[in-house]
């Protein structure tokens, strides 16, 4: 009996002495990362750059590697520190740097989507205003002013931009279209003249038109909002000016529900690489997808494909970018400086981007050293309007997209007719 | 004085390490995401304190159970949890029921029910999500091309993707996982009954039915209300399932968990708080009865 007292009193003992050195070690752990950091800030530039993305496979990882190789030439003192989260299409980083940021333990500088998806870390005081950065790298001269119009917060700029992708192309298989009757070569010119197209492809027993699960069905929608409402009208649905209690947009929504009447029912549960497999595989003619799916084509060796802007959307750049940002408390911003410049440098853009498959956001590149389809990209986003995407987080802070997945999902799935889905968009604008 | 510290001392000091982590990280974070969701904090700056935030009571509740989209979540819940608990419970018992009776081989069919439930619910689900697939007609594929080939057309359905009922089909996958479980405890309940008693009863010219109704489900009774809580508590917790077959933006398969989750994306805590508070009330009222009864049986 008084041997397991001694036994029980040792346990406990030995217990209670792991939990306090469990504790102490942590708080000295901590303790030295945050002198560990103030040491960093204070060397100046030299010393490492975290630099935290949801670049970690396929073309993304190639582009971060090759502007990895064009930092590390401009910049050998200062240290790569490659901050990578893969899964889930960036959420799984987005979720990650916002305990970091909420924690007062941000990396050096994040990949966020340009334009109002930052508007959150904006308001939260997250990040530091770098338009010092513009004029000192001279960015304000070879980005196109709509660009630096969208990426302005009152009169502040909080990203250098990396690359541009284009979000309303439209993919098909001229195969599909032959056996529908449908000349490939000739582009329609209104989402009208192209639903008889889909009607054709679908008395020939085919999918029309392959969308996948809800972010992609909200990138439909966008693009047919552009089409129908135009460029002015279409930003202005953002900044306010355009209302969309309005009547034009309640025809955009009439055309997006007659398009989703075209799609394979099974979209809920596919993501966009299968929505364009489906147009790859020759069982649906057309598919709405940014120009990432581009890559799908090419690693796949298909070259008989077509592509055109999305019919009613010709000279309309619907646009979406990554950029670099320096958060507020970045424990080396000389070092996340140096990163910035690497982004926003000529260099730098055509390394990442040849490897990507996105365009630069300069327009100073020089257009034959990029593959055919991009050369088409850049001469649009040269002449075109530039407009942001929703879908993409170009166009609205997160909580807004979230409102209107929400009210699309819904839309699709049949929980709402047409004028519920409408007066929720509002409410989701709205905020 | 001596002779207390030894009695207790190492009780005590045995449990407090316990104690203070459970009281800290189970209890005291329920009591600050309680405090949160009767908050005003919506936006990104009040999240980082960059804002201030506002008491506002139980408005978000109330805001929260009067939206729409909300209690199509909650109906979704509701229909989850009744589909995944008769399937669970009538599958299990039947599997037990058969396995009771003498049979050869019964260490394999155990096995072979047993088995899904190591299987991941996002691994299973990745899987399902093909077997769910809504296809009909041409393009068929998964269940409704099986149907399709046994000449069973008219089965054919959205599954999933149907707005009312599509959440009944994510509790398949569940079934399939959990009914070995509910079959291991209720066989386990079965050998738990002696042998004399069925003996008695038929001495006593009882028939097989009312053997099974007077002597056999009393006793089975404490372990069908255990299977039924430990099932229901997973089934209003659901998420993984859910997330890996369907996407967190659909809304035919929205559940109040895939909605703390979105609310918290956007960051919006306190919608987020609200609808954990929400949830763990609707636990609570399913476990605290549990446990009430469990303390009381314990005491007799």
């Amino acid at each position: 009996m008084r041997r397991t007292t001694m036994v029980a009193a040792l346990a406990a003992a030995s217990l209670t002495l792991a939990a306090c050195g469990g504790n102490s070690g942590g708080s000295n752990a901590t303790n030295d990362d945050a002198t560990g950091g103030g040491d960093e800030a204070a060397g100046g530039d030299s010393g490492e750059v975290e630099v935290f993305t949801w670049w970690a496979a396929g073309s993304e990882k190639l582009g971060l590697d090759a502007m990895v190789e064009v930092f590390n030439t401009q910049h050998p003192d200062i240290e790569f520190v490659n901050g990578a989260v893969a899964g889930g299409a960036g959420s799984a980083a987005k979720d990650l740097l916002q305990s970091r940021l909420q924690a007062n333990d941000p990396p050096d500088t994040f990949q966020g989507h340009a334009g109002a998806e930052l508007k959150d870390y904006i308001d939260a005081g997250q990040l530091e205003d770098v338009s010092d950065l513009y004029e000192e790298f001279g960015l304000t001269e070879v980005f196109p002013q709509d660009l630096i119009d969208l990426l302005t917060v009152d009169d502040a700029i909080y990203s250098v931009p990396s690359n541009i992708h284009r979000s309303n192309v439209v993919w098909a298989n001229p195969t599909v279209l032959e056996e529908a009757g449908i000349d490939p070569t000739a582009v329609p010119a209104s989402i009208d003249e192209w639903i008889t197209d889909l009607e054709a492809v679908q008395e020939a027993g085919g999918t029309p038109l392959s969308v996948a699960t809800t972010w992609t069905q909200v990138h439909l929608l966008e693009t047919v909002l552009m089409a129908e409402l135009g460029a002015e009208a279409y930003t202005g649905l953002w900044d306010g000016s355009t209302d969309w209690e309005g009547a034009e947009v309640t025809g955009a929504l009439e055309t997006f529900e007659q398009l989703m009447s075209f799609t394979n029912t099974d979209r809920d549960g596919l993501d966009w690489p299968e929505a364009t497999q489906m147009v790859i595989d020759g069982s649906a003619a057309y598919n709405i997808m940014g120009d990432w799916a581009v890559a799908a084509f090419e690693e796949q060796g298909v070259e008989d494909y077509v592509h055109f802007p999305v019919p009613g959307t010709d000279g309309v750049f619907g646009f979406l970018a990554d950029s670099f940002t320096l958060p507020v408390g970045s424990p080396n911003p000389d070092g996340a400086r140096a990163w910035l410049e690497t982004v926003g440098s000529l260099e730098g853009q055509v390394a990442f981007n040849q490897a990507k498959g996105s365009i630069p956001a300069r327009t100073d590149a020089d257009a034959s050293e990029f593959s055919e389809y991009q050369q088409t990209a850049i001469e649009s986003y040269g002449q075109d309007t530039i407009v942001p995407s929703v879908a993409h987080g170009a166009a609205s802070s997160v909580a807004v997209l979230n409102g209107i997945s929400d009210a699309t999902s819904k839309f699709t799935t049949g929980g709402s007719d047409l004028a519920t889905f409408q007066s929720e968009l509002v409410a989701a604008v709205a905020g | 004085m001596t002779r207390t510290i030894r009695r207790w001392g190492p009780p005590v000091l045995l449990l407090t390490p316990s104690i203070i982590l459970i009281a800290v990280f189970v209890y005291g974070l329920i009591g600050i995401n309680f405090q949160t969701s009767l908050t005003d904090s919506h936006t990104a700056p009040q999240a980082t304190g960059q804002a201030p935030t506002a008491f506002v009571g139980l408005e978000n509740y109330f805001a929260l159970l009067g939206d729409d989209a909300f209690q199509h979540s909650l109906k979704n819940l509701v229909l989850y949890t009744v589909v995944f608990l008769v399937g669970t419970m009538v599958l299990g018992f039947v599997w037990a029921w058969l396995l009771d009776k003498p049979i050869k081989g019964e260490g394999i069919f155990r096995s072979v029910y047993l088995f899904p439930m190591a299987v991941s619910f996002v691994a299973s689900g990745v899987v399902w999500r093909w077997l769910l697939n809504s296809n009909e007609g041409e393009n068929a594929s998964g269940l409704n091309r099986l149907f399709q080939i046994i000449g069973l057309d008219f089965l054919q359905n959205p599954w999933w993707n149907n707005v009312t009922w599509g959440i009944a089909a994510i509790a398949l996958p569940a079934i399939w996982q959990l009914s070995g479980y509910v079959m291991a405890l209720f066989l386990a309940g079965f050998r738990g009954i002696p042998e004399e008693l069925r003996e008695a009863g038929r001495v006593d010219g009882a028939s097989e039915w009312k053997l099974y109704r007077h002597v056999l489900f009393p006793q089975l009774s404490p372990v069908a209300l255990s299977a039924l809580v430990i099932v229901g508590h997973m089934s209003l917790k659901a998420f993984d399932l859910i997330m890996s077959i369907s996407k967190p933006a659909n809304y035919q398969t929205k559940v109040p968990a895939i909605d703390m989750y979105l609310y918290k994306s956007s960051f919006d805590y306190a919608n987020s708080a609200a609808v954990g508070s929400i949830l763990l009330i609707i636990v609570a009222a399913v476990i605290i009865p549990y446990l009430v009864h469990n303390a009381r049986a314990e005491r007799r």
